[in-house]
């Protein structure tokens, strides 16, 4: 067992197991602050977690990706009908859209509804052979963003909570101030505890409210209906009616009490909050992302990456389409489309795609075979043996396929690419050695990713044909 | 007696975070003036310090205050005054528990005249429903109880596990019992409940149930062993076996050498060495698990009770005596040794009673210090000459909040069964199932329950929950709306008010200095109604609220 902060290999131990809560100098407060509020207090409790991190490679990986977006498409949308169009299949596959839409670039065409998202082929990738064969909503969801299965005896971390994890410790990364790190839009996931053996800490903000609504009522910082006045108003009995904190000026806890409340304020009443207000935009921008909850998540997440943030997960719900599945996506298609090719052009006009990693993919694709018969009615099922992802920014190429899928898109073809490869280039880009490890507060080294001796681990290698 | 304040309200408000010493003393003495005159009417009484009774020294009450205070003199730290009434009803609720006194508690309590009022209201606690809530739920986080990943009780076998700790801790089952139970019992994990112990690891080879066993009942994290010794402890549990049935997840756990033997290849060795060095035969016909317990739970074994009293030590004070509790090694030495010994002994005394460690505990003058210290902080709070401030625990904390403001908490679970499915007036010291959750208990450290060690609970202040309890939809809704504030929202007579808020949210009356700047947010003579959701708001969000003290 190595022990915390043990010698050679260790790069960076985080905080002491034993350090007391009221050694609290003034050094780390300007750390704290320099940090910043959701800084998630990284160093001393990654220290009472007996988190840190175990062990890095000698040399230092050099990304130049400084944050990372996810749609992440909760449900699996369908391969076909999104990024792997098969129109030689025929109608018991491609159904309602039986035509495609040519990019920008040559030879790569998408589906027939992603109309603008066709007119930027050139700033993304598309990966047309991810898989991982599972079929379950829950346990794809927590493999493809963990990396791994679950079912032995640790909990994984989302790899959003790693990188925040890996971010906190790095005052060189361009910092988000005093807005949270990670954070999802708008409601968390749920179903698993992204933060895993991270422990509460790394669990991301999520905003909740709608941000297609005025005001967008950001949990905790937007209250519609209050007025700043009022804010502040409170904000005066909440420290003359305070008797205790007065008794006890110097103790760490109430210190604590204190910082935290300020910067909890700077979101509530300083300027910081308004980063996410979609309405600080012009209207045009705010017509071009399109007027609904996704389009605005996504011009939210641009404000967001701006200032600093360091990844963003827009829940994006309701691609599980058993039934109707064609109807569903005659609505859902185009609004996904303007706002994901609105948002990659936004970034790239601003210069930021360079340095921030957008992904759009969901737990697994969905049946190529549609099930026409009732009551599916035109549906497509769970379909985890090949479906697709898009990647773009931050040092993925654009303009490129990764793999393929055969020609009814029901296995891969070739260069297969698991979870674990996807998340493991997204590490790299961001700067973090994908076989780094974490330690675990039980004491053991967890790497960053599966080994090849562990149990299902499989890797078709890291993204390197699109890596900058 | 507005009218005597002596300084403007405005004033008052002006007072910052940190407060300005020359203000504060007069204050100060401002407020005692007030006091002698509101004694004076026979009012209720109030100081300017409500937190402390600024006349008295502590005195030792039992033998943990000699121990301490003698150490304390020879260190030269000064301990603080002896806490107030309000103080001391608001803390041993908090801390027995769990629970915020009533109004009508507190009111009852500090217009008791008894001598020994603090003790009957500590008899009287150890009978509450609540204090057996409360401490299986601390309990459950030692045992991991939850249905979930990575400890897979499963929602029936948790129901019945939980029921279990809970009963045994209601009925006050001797702690050697307790213990014995737990690591020698056989059967299904539906009708013999504490078999679930075996259950509850995320590991469940024999090296880690003796981790789980050695981290429980000894405070000893076997990381720190060498492995040698791990691998000896580790045969005690080599012949655990666990058997599926018929009925969904239903598992039986039984001591069963055949299978050790002929499945696993794990052959028993004639001798083994347990932890303090003694060597004990085996014997192929006694359940290897029982020779363990027997030793473990001897009056003279060094482990097995100062790890339980150095425990509810650490619950009640938020540190051990030995600290981290569940980290006993000897570069790890305890900061007031003579007061472990003494509750250990004490502990075999009374017959493995935990309640008698509690009382002693809670009827020291040590326990009943104030919270200010009047050393150097750092060493105050490391002897333990003042009673720390503390963050409430997730779910007490909330708990708390649905009490004052009358409201219940939406609850959910990632194991869609008939068991998790919770009410929304359940208080969450009471449930049972760490994977039942809410979004407050996650923002709020509440630990997973993956590991069982002490450190998994985080009671530390963040700025998400900073913003969550000043801003967010969740606690204004409850302090706007809620029907337990309901009296603040429109009132006549703002003083009882006041008074009734201060009572309820804060277990102590106002001073007469906090009552003139409350009354200053009425206009002054005004008939018209009052809406004092705002003071409530303040007061909720205070740190004396939202910390123990």
């Amino acid at each position: 067992m190595v022990s915390p902060g043990g010698i050679g290999e260790v790069v960076l131990h985080v905080g002491q197991s034993e350090a007391p809560q009221s050694a609290n100098g003034s050094l780390e407060r300007r750390a704290f602050l320099r940090r910043g509020v959701f800084g998630l207090l990284g160093l001393s409790l990654a220290g009472r977690y007996g988190l840190g991190i175990a062990k890095a490679a000698n040399e230092k990986t050099t990304g130049r990706a400084k944050a990372v977006i996810q749609i992440w498409m909760w449900g699996g949308p369908s391969h076909l009908d999104t990024f792997d169009p098969k129109p030689n299949a025929g109608y018991e596959y491609c159904g309602a859209f039986a035509g495609v839409s040519k990019t920008n670039v040559d030879g790569i065409v998408i589906g027939e509804l992603l109309t603008e998202l066709a007119k930027h082929a050139d700033k993304y990738s598309l990966i047309r052979s991810m898989t991982h064969g599972v079929n379950a909503h829950e346990t794809a969801a927590y493999l493809v963003q963990t990396g791994r299965m679950p079912g032995d005896r640790i909990v994984y971390p989302h790899f959003g909570a790693v990188i925040t994890f890996f971010g906190t410790r790095d005052t060189n990364v361009v910092n988000a101030g005093l807005i949270p790190p990670y954070v999802v839009l708008t409601d968390p996931q749920g179903r698993f505890s992204e933060a895993g053996f991270l422990g509460p800490r790394y669990k991301p903000f999520a905003t909740g409210g709608d941000p297609a609504r005025t005001p967008f009522a950001v949990e905790g910082i937007i209250t519609p209906g209050t007025t700043e006045t009022q804010q502040r108003r409170r904000r005066e009995l909440l420290v003359a009616f305070d008797t205790l904190r007065k008794q006890l000026p110097n103790d760490p806890q109430i210190q604590e009490l204190v910082r935290a409340e300020e910067q909890a304020y700077d979101l509530i009443l300083g300027e910081t909050g308004k980063a996410f207000d979609p309405a600080q935009e012009p209207q045009e921008v705010r017509d071009t992302y399109g007027r609904n909850t996704f389009g605005q998540s996504c011009l939210v997440a641009r404000r967001l990456i701006e200032r600093g943030v360091r990844f963003i997960t827009i829940n994006y719900k309701g691609w599980d389409t058993h039934k109707d599945h064609f109807t569903i996506m005659r609505r859902k298609l185009p609004e996904f489309d303007r706002a994901l090719a609105a948002l990659i052009n936004d970034l790239a006009q601003r210069g930021l795609l360079e340095s921030t990693i957008v992904l759009a993919f969901g737990e697994f694709g969905r049946t190529p075979k549609v099930a026409w018969e009732a009551p599916w009615n035109g549906g497509r099922h769970h379909w985890g043996h090949v479906f697709s992802a898009l990647v773009a920014g931050g040092g993925f190429k654009g303009g490129c396929v990764v793999g393929e899928s055969d020609d009814k898109g029901m296995y891969v073809k070739s260069r297969p690419v698991y979870p674990t490869d996807l998340i493991g280039s997204v590490y790299q880009l961001m700067g973090i050695e994908p076989t780094a490890s974490l330690r675990h507060p039980q004491g053991f080294d967890v790497p960053l990713l599966p080994s090849k001796e562990e149990m299902n681990a499989q890797s078709g290698g890291l993204l390197t044909e699109i890596m900058a | 007696m507005a009218s005597v304040s002596l300084s403007s309200p405005r004033r008052r408000l002006d007072v910052g975070p940190r407060g300005c010493p020359p203000l504060f003393v007069k204050a100060w003495i401002g407020t005692f003036l007030i006091a002698a005159f509101v004694g004076f009417l026979g009012l209720q009484p109030a100081r300017g310090n409500p937190f402390q009774q600024e006349d008295r020294e502590p005195t030792p009450a039992n033998k943990i205050d000699e121990l301490i205070f003698a150490r304390l003199k020879s260190l030269g730290i000064r301990p603080a005054r002896p806490c107030s009434d309000a103080v001391f009803i608001r803390r041993v609720y908090l801390d027995l528990i769990g629970t915020l006194p009533t109004e009508a508690e507190v009111r009852r309590f500090l217009s008791d005249t008894a001598e020994n009022k603090r003790e009957k209201l500590i008899d009287a606690l150890f009978d509450r429903p609540e204090f057996a809530d409360y401490w299986a739920l601390k309990w459950g986080d030692v045992l991991r109880i939850k249905s979930e990943f990575p400890i897979n009780l499963w929602p029936n076998a948790v129901q019945a596990y939980a029921r279990w700790v809970r009963a045994a801790i209601a009925q006050n089952m001797p702690y050697d019992q307790f213990a014995r139970e737990l690591l020698t019992s056989s059967g299904s994990n539906f009708r013999v409940p504490p078999v679930n112990f075996y259950r509850a690891v995320a590991d469940r080879s024999p090296s880690g149930l003796a981790a789980a066993a050695a981290l429980t009942f000894m405070g000893v994290r076997v990381g720190s062993w060498p492995p040698e010794s791990v691998d000896q402890l580790a045969v005690f549990f080599s012949q655990v076996s666990y058997k599926s049935t018929g009925e969904w997840k239903e598992e039986i756990v039984v001591w069963d050498p055949l299978h050790a033997a002929v499945e696993k290849g794990i052959a028993l060795p004639e001798r083994v060495k347990l932890p303090d060095g003694t060597e004990v035969h085996l014997s192929a016909d006694r359940d290897p698990r029982e020779v363990f317990a027997d030793w473990l739970i001897r009056p003279e074994n060094p482990w097995f009770c100062r790890a339980v009293v150095n425990r509810i030590w650490a619950w009640l004070f938020g540190r051990g005596i030995v600290h981290e509790p569940d980290d006993f090694r000897p570069d790890n030495p305890p900061v007031h040794p003579d007061v472990l010994d003494y509750l250990a002994q004490e502990l075999v005394a009374a017959k493995y009673d935990l309640r008698h460690i509690y009382r002693l505990i809670v009827t020291s003058q040590t326990y009943q210090l104030s919270p200010i210290p009047r050393s150097s902080p750092e060493q105050s709070a490391k002897y333990f000459a003042h009673y720390a401030v503390r963050r409430l625990e997730a779910e007490v904390l909330i708990d708390a909040i649905n009490q004052i403001t009358g409201t219940g908490e939406d609850y959910w679970s990632m194991v869609p069964e008939p068991y998790t499915i919770v009410p929304e007036w359940q208080r969450s010291i009471a449930l049972a199932d760490a994977s039942i959750t809410s979004t407050f208990l996650e923002l709020f450290g509440r630990p997973p329950r993956d590991t069982g060690y002490f450190s998994e609970r985080i009671n530390r202040m963040t700025a998400g929950q900073r913003l969550h309890l000043l801003n967010s939809s969740h606690i204004l809704r409850k302090i706007q709306q809620g029907p337990g504030l309901a009296f603040a929202r429109s009132t006549t007579t703002p003083r009882e008010t006041i008074e009734r808020l201060y009572l309820t949210i804060l277990s102590r009356y106002p001073t007469p200095e906090e009552m003139d700047q409350a009354r200053s947010l009425a206009p002054a003579g005004s008939r018209r109604t009052v809406d004092l959701t705002d003071l409530a708001w303040a007061l909720i969000n205070s740190s004396e609220f939202l910390y123990r003290h």
